[in-house]
């Protein structure tokens, strides 16, 4: 299923947070939306996953509107996850993994355990079913979550920034999860890196407006890093993968 | 389950059985059973029939009721401002049912409502207090937890000064007592009159909340969240706080500001069954029914003939016990 977001403009309080942006990701592709903090990757984000309407624009799944749709409807054909945490309720990793069969109506019990347990041993998750979900480490909560997405059954997945908070060996492993699951993507990034080894195009966001997309090695050029994050990049081969990696001093200050 | 519906069944039957006048167990079930066929009982027995059937029996039952509605509503009102320590009564109902109440009980409001007046001017005050939390917790994002408990809990302080104010300036003697009482909650006004419209308001609440158990979950988990799962936050919001102000209303119309079971039961079910809603919605009113009809006997035994505030049993029961539940462990209630 292919996820097009078509002249989006959000606005709050009279300001645009997000101006005419257009973003195209094809069936099974996995697209990264990178950019400075307060840039509108999560206000975007926010659009595609209904819990902002945009002002302007719209949100198309293979060509239908998004907001059009009934709630549960897009929430069959859409998952995400959010970057809030709240931590009041201790509910079970079972029970985390089990709201993503909420959309879904006319299901029998059986088969919500069935697709649950599923998506927990996609994620490696089943043997922490009982625990309590505030208790997890980073890694393991980003996981129980990926496993909720994937119980939703749907075929486009929208993160933000999901490697927030965690070490290296375990963002890897989530993008590599994510990246597995075969779902069309859209994730937005911090680690430049990362999000140029792992997504097959990238669009550069700032300002609210897209100033850049393509291939991850054509967008991140030194000149358009100094200009939107502020940095200095070397790109450097490394010596064995030969993969291009990016090395950021802060830019000298205009004098 | 069903040990808890058997227990709250005994629980009935202990709040009719037990009681300042000693009535034989043998009189208490013909009696009963006198009600509930319509049979007859010898005229020599018509004061303690009436003190079975017209005053304890009701009374027990509007206890279970209220118990249901307050734990019902309390589960719902956290899940609703995502906060362990919301009660039924912290967006301020109750304290604005307060007011009306002490309108009539010192003020003499509404005299010409005759016995109806407490708890139609109670209902009518609380309906006002929701109307004034709602159109001030309003913002363009809707009704956001921290705004709703803000609101709540300043407009309370609010109706509670002027509540102070009515005692301080209108209270002489019984009627101060009777202010008292209505501030603490008592069940000492049950009638039979009373019980059906709190039932059905009970009953319908939690038949509504049932019915949106995993929306509540999703709720819980945050707004984001609920979004992405299909559920609108805005809106599911705006519906619990008047599905539930409605049933706080009515619950603080017939026994005023009953404490600690709203806040507490939410907690022990958790506690028990776990924090998913479709469980904690099945047996939190169960619970709550429980512990209210038994909090009331206490009441009403401890010091026979006089009685003591319900509140006051709910708390010196209920808090020593909520605490070992708490510290037997593994219950991450607001987080770790």
């Amino acid at each position: 299923m292919r996820l097009d977001i078509e002249d989006v403009t959000v606005e709050a309080a009279g300001t645009r947070l997000v101006e005419d942006v257009r973003i195209a990701v094809d069936s099974g592709a996995f697209v990264g939306l990178v950019g400075p903090n307060g840039s509108g990757k999560s206000t975007l984000l926010r659009c595609v996953y209904r819990a902002l309407r945009p002002a302007g624009g719209a949100v198309r799944l293979d060509g239908d509107d998004l907001h059009a749709m009934a709630p549960r409807a897009a929430a069959r054909e859409l998952a995400a996850l959010p970057q809030e945490s709240s931590a009041e309720f201790d509910f079970t990793v079972a029970e985390v993994v089990a709201m993503g069969r909420l959309p879904h109506r006319n299901r029998t019990s059986a088969e919500d355990r069935a697709v649950c347990a599923r998506a927990m041993a996609r994620t490696g998750v089943a043997h922490l079913a009982g625990r309590g979900f505030l208790a997890l480490s980073g890694g393991e909560k980003q996981r129980v979550l990926i496993a909720r997405a994937l119980a939703q059954r749907p075929r486009v997945l929208v993160l933000d920034e999901p490697t927030n908070h965690l070490d290296i060996a375990h963002q890897l492993d989530v993008l590599a999860l994510v990246r597995g699951s075969g779902l069309t993507v859209l994730a937005a990034l911090h680690d430049l890196n990362l999000a140029a080894a792992h997504c097959d195009l990238l669009y550069v966001i700032d300002g609210g407006r897209i100033v850049a997309s393509g291939p991850p090695h054509d967008v991140l050029r030194p000149a358009l890093l100094a200009e939107v994050f502020g940095v200095r990049a070397h790109p450097v081969r490394h010596p064995e993968t030969g993969t291009v990696q990016l090395l950021f001093d802060l830019l000298p200050p205009a004098t | 389950m069903p040990g808890l519906g058997l227990l709250l069944l005994v629980s009935l039957v202990c709040g009719v059985g037990l009681g300042a006048a000693g009535i034989g167990w043998a009189d208490v079930f013909r009696f009963l059973w006198a009600g509930l066929t319509g049979g007859t009982v010898p005229a020599t027995d018509a004061a303690a029939y009436t003190i079975v059937w017209e005053i304890r029996l009701p009374r027990a039952v509007l206890g279970a009721v209220v118990g249901a509605g307050l734990a019902t509503v309390g589960v719902a009102v956290q899940a609703m401002v995502r906060n362990a320590l919301a009660d039924p009564f912290v967006l301020g109902i109750s304290s604005g049912a307060t007011v009306g109440a002490n309108a009539v009980i010192l003020l003499g409001a509404f005299a010409g409502l005759g016995v109806w007046a407490l708890s139609v001017s109670a209902f009518a005050s609380a309906l006002a207090a929701t109307a004034l939390v709602y159109a001030v917790a309003r913002s363009p994002h809707g009704l956001t937890p921290l705004r709703l408990i803000l609101t709540g809990t300043a407009l309370a302080y609010g109706f509670e000064a002027v509540t102070t104010v009515m005692v301080f300036g209108a209270a002489r003697g019984e009627a101060a007592r009777s202010a008292m009482m209505w501030l603490l909650g008592s069940l000492g006004g049950a009638t039979w009159a009373r019980v059906p419209l709190a039932a059905v308001t009970v009953a319908a609440g939690w038949a509504w909340l049932r019915r949106r158990a995993e929306p509540l979950n999703a709720l819980a988990m945050g707004d984001e969240t609920s979004a992405a799962l299909g559920v609108q936050p805005a809106r599911l919001r705006r519906e619990l706080f008047l599905v539930t102000a409605a049933v706080t209303g009515t619950v603080v119309a017939v026994s005023g500001a009953i404490g600690f079971v709203g806040l507490m039961v939410p907690h022990v079910v958790r506690i028990l069954v776990g924090a998913d809603h479709r469980r904690v919605l099945a047996v939190a009113p169960l619970a709550g029914a429980v512990l209210l009809v038994w909090a009331d006997l206490l009441s009403r035994l401890l010091l026979a003939p006089a009685e003591l505030p319900v509140g006051v049993i709910t708390a010196v029961v209920g808090v020593p016990a909520f605490l070992l539940l708490m510290r037997r462990g593994g219950y991450a209630f607001g987080g770790r």
